[in-house]
C-alpha cells in the first residue's frame, strides 16, 4: 500500500474496522466456546488484543445420558486487563445488545 | 509490541490452551510473544499438581491463550498511539 506519509483514517481494509472500535467497548467471539466483552485499547495485524474490564462468558453443552436433552451452561468471569492472543480471535464486533 | 518492556517485573496470570492458569513475575518476551516466568506457581494447584516444584518457567508463545495483566501495569494512552501507528503501517 503506497504511504503519502499523512495521517490516513479512510477504511480500506478489514483492519481498519477494528481500528474505529479502539477505546470503544467490543465484543469478541473466541475458540472452544468462549466470548469476551470488554474495552479495546490495543491490537496488531494478528489480531493479538488487549482489553480492559473485560467480563468472559464460557459455555458448555452436557448431553444428558437418558434423555439425549441438551442442557447448555454458562459461567462468567471478570478480568481487570487482559492479553487475548490473536489465533484464538473468531471474530470482533460492537457488543451485542440480548439481554 | 512495544509494551510488553513496561510489563517486565510486574506479576503476571499466563492462561494456556489446555486450561492451566500459572501465576509468576514476568521476566522476558521474545519476538514470538514466548513468555518467560518466575517465582511460578499454578493457579489451581489441586487440579494441576504437576508444576508444584517449578518456580521458574519458559512457555512457548503459541500455547497461551490469554495473559491476565496488572491494571496499572501500562500507560492506556501510550498503548492507543503504538496502536494506531502499527494499524497504519501494516
Amino acid at each position: 500500500m503506497a504511504s503519502t506519509g499523512e495521517e490516513d483514517s479512510a477504511v480500506k481494509e478489514p483492519l481498519d474496522l477494528i481500528r474505529l472500535s479502539l477505546d470503544e467497548r467490543i465484543y469478541v467471539k473466541l475458540r472452544a466456546d468462549r466470548e469476551l466483552r470488554g474495552k479495546l485499547h490495543a491490537y496488531d495485524q494478528h489480531l493479538n488484543m488487549i482489553l480492559g474490564d473485560v467480563e468472559e462468558v464460557t459455555t458448555t453443552v452436557e448431553i444428558d445420558d437418558e434423555t439425549y436433552e441438551e442442557i447448555v451452561r454458562t459461567s462468567k468471569r471478570q478480568i481487570p486487563f487482559l492479553f487475548v492472543r490473536g489465533d484464538g480471535v473468531i471474530l470482533v464486533s460492537p457488543p451485542l445488545r440480548t439481554s | 509490541m512495544d509494551a510488553t518492556e513496561e510489563l517486565v517485573g510486574k506479576e503476571v496470570t499466563v492462561e494456556l490452551k489446555n486450561d492451566l492458569a500459572i501465576r509468576g513475575t514476568l521476566h522476558s518476551v521474545d519476538q514470538y510473544l514466548n513468555i518467560k516466568l518466575e517465582n511460578t506457581r499454578v493457579v489451581d494447584q489441586v487440579k494441576y499438581p504437576h508444576m508444584l516444584s517449578v518456580r521458574n518457567c519458559f512457555i512457548r508463545g503459541s500455547v497461551v491463550r490469554y495473559v491476565q495483566l496488572p491494571p496499572d501495569g501500562v500507560d492506556i494512552e501510550i498503548l492507543h498511539d503504538a496502536t494506531r501507528r502499527e494499524a497504519r503501517g501494516s
